[in-house]
């Protein structure tokens, strides 16, 4: 099982940007619970094993990999 | 201390080795006259091995401690013959209700299907329990119940255990070929062995108020994330009998447990859950922190640890008690065959085998809820809250919030003394007998009563033809057929067919815990004897 890593959206500045907006005046710990709630919500929509998948690809693009052989 | 319970003080009797300078002998000793050590006491007792048991105390548990009894347990009091007093006493519940802030975020059924003997959980005070189990035992004859004798000093030997004891009246010494250590999350044994204990400490605090009061809160767990009357926190609650509900608060690191402690203080938060028009009483008050954590191994030579002293876990999911109250149910049957020249000393070994990835399946899930209970940083706590805030709406997030994974009993999937085949079946080898209504000559009677009293046992669903061929010596045998047959149990609704995967003619091997040792589609002697003398640690 793997995750699609090709570009699926088709209209990405439109996407990043109702992200952003979605954050608009939330402070610090309300802008982290926003996060949360959509990675739960896409997990969900993902399944268990892409979810897995995902936490390993974010983990490793902004911390390198966890533990020893990632 | 209790207003609606009374501790019973226990007789002290001078030991007779007193002054003596040789040691006084024995087989078999427990340390530790709680739960655990009852249950083995009782257990042993049952199998016909008598036991002295030493306990520094000459009375049960002050304050109610451990209220939460599985399922598992249930059966295992049952087949000791306690199971109608917990039954009777105890306050029955199988749901759980979890809120968030002000509003109710979901509810669960423990135990959704009918047909069982024993309910998902009742709840009763850890003294009943013992006050029972200690009349049990006394009632056996095989029990030599020694209170107010304390353990000085323990030397484990290749032969045994020689332990220094002082009671009242002076000191002796006694050596166990066998030592039993069941005395708690403070062992003494384990201090005097040296023994690492190690693994993980939580920040938290959490504040155990029972009362007294006449509320018509439901017989259910009820759990709050944040609620108004204590926020920031959680909160949970429970009912006992004699109208005492346990309310457990969190508190955080940063309370100080001697200000907590004080009775104005606890009443002022109990005021603030309950509303100002609900009398209430303090019946016992406790602030506690917890770590989970575990002996590497729990069998040293001929000194065996069970319950709190190998492993302790947090208090949600009332596993503590439970999974000790499993480990005696694991030892006692082992012990009782290598006494009786019925099985090799090695036999004991599975006891870690099997019981360890039980207590770490335990700490696991008792870990879990913990941390989603208490969270360690920032990220966890966004994540919890995250969770707490979608559970309302959306079913997704409902089973993410984790207050408490409630004891199920332990499958012992990858144990030496299983014989393999049927692993893909309901009830595979390692797992726990499922209970089923039956019928016995007309009467309604339930199926673990007829397991495990006399040992292994050969449960067999009847086929068209002859009942099978005769177990081998020393396996009693079980046959329940679909329709009425002499000698055999009617299982008229067919759940025992159901809940074990049987197909006419096909058996299952049980052992003395009513765990499955071996399945067969078609049992022969040989075959049986064999899985029998597996489950036995008997070398091939």
């Amino acid at each position: 099982m793997s995750i699609s890593t090709e570009p699926r959206l088709a209209d990405p500045d439109a996407f990043y940007a109702a992200l952003m907006e979605a954050h608009r005046g939330l402070d610090e710990a309300a802008s982290r619970r926003l996060d949360a709630a959509l990675v739960i919500l896409l997990a969900n929509q993902l399944g268990d094993a892409a979810a897995a998948e995902a936490i390993r690809l974010a983990r490793e693009a902004v911390a390198g990999p966890l533990g020893g052989t990632g | 201390m209790p207003a609606t319970y009374q501790n019973p003080r226990y007789a002290w009797r001078r030991p007779d080795a007193l002054g003596r300078a040789a040691a006084e002998e024995a087989a078999v000793v427990i340390l530790g006259g709680g739960v655990v050590g009852l249950t083995l006491a009782l257990d042993l007792a049952r199998r016909g091995t008598p036991s002295i048991l030493l306990d520094d105390d000459d009375t049960v548990s002050l304050g109610s401690r451990a209220i939460c009894w599985a399922k598992r347990t249930l059966e295992i009091m049952g087949r000791l013959g306690l199971g109608r007093r917990f039954l009777e006493k105890g306050v029955r519940w199988g749901q759980g209700r979890v809120y968030v802030q002000d509003r109710e975020a979901y509810a669960f059924d423990l135990l959704p299907e009918q047909g069982h003997e024993y309910p998902a959980f009742v709840n009763l005070q850890q003294y009943y329990a013992e006050e029972w189990l200690v009349e049990a035992c006394a009632a056996t004859g095989l029990v030599d119940l020694r209170w107010r004798n304390r353990v000085t000093g323990l030397e484990n030997r290749a032969d045994g255990a020689l332990l220094s004891i002082e009671t009242p009246d002076g000191a002796y010494r006694l050596h166990a070929q066998w030592l039993l250590a069941c005395d708690g999350a403070r062992s003494t044994a384990r201090q005097a062995l040296g023994l690492p204990f190690l693994g993980q400490v939580f920040r938290d605090r959490f504040l155990i108020a029972d009362i007294v009061m006449r509320g018509d809160f439901p017989a259910e767990r009820r759990f709050w994330f944040d609620p108004p009357f204590h926020p920031g926190q959680s909160v949970l609650l429970h009912k006992q009998p004699d109208d005492v509900w346990r309310i457990d608060f969190q508190l955080g690191w940063d309370a100080d447990p001697e200000t907590e402690k004080q009775p104005e203080k606890v009443r002022a938060r109990v005021a603030a859950m309950l509303g100002p028009d609900i009398p209430f009483a303090l019946e016992w008050v406790s602030v506690y922190t917890f770590r989970c954590r575990r002996l590497e191994r729990f069998r040293h030579g001929r000194t065996i640890f069970l319950g709190d002293s190998a492993h302790q876990v947090s208090p949600f999911g009332a596993r503590g008690g439970n999974g000790g109250v499993q480990d005696a149910d694991n030892l006692g049957w082992k012990l009782a065959a290598v006494l009786g020249g019925a099985a090799p000393e090695t036999l004991l070994d599975s006891y870690d085998a099997e019981r360890i990835p039980a207590a770490e399946e335990n700490i696991l899930n008792s870990t879990r809820s913990t941390d989603f209970i208490t969270p360690k940083n920032e990220a966890a706590r966004a994540y919890r809250d995250a969770v707490l805030a979608l559970s309302a709406k959306h079913a997704l997030a409902r089973p993410l919030v984790n207050s408490g994974r409630l004891s199920r009993p332990a499958v012992l999937r990858g144990s030496p003394l299983n014989t393999r085949g049927g692993e893909a079946t309901r009830l595979p080898p390692g797992a726990p007998a499922a209970d089923a209504p039956v019928l016995d000559r007309g009467r309604p009677d339930w199926l673990l009563r007829h397991l495990g009293q006399d040992g292994f046992t050969l449960l067999a669903l009847a086929g068209t033809g002859a009942p099978g061929p005769a177990p081998p010596p020393g396996v009693a045998r079980l046959v329940v057929g679909e329709t009425e047959t002499t000698g055999a149990l009617l299982d008229h609704a067919g759940l025992v067919a159901a809940r074990w995967d049987l197909a006419p003619g096909q058996a299952v091997l049980l052992r003395p815990d009513q765990h499955v040792a071996a399945r067969f589609d078609r049992p022969d002697p040989a075959a049986i004897a064999a899985a029998r003398d597996r489950a036995l640690g008997k070398p091939a």
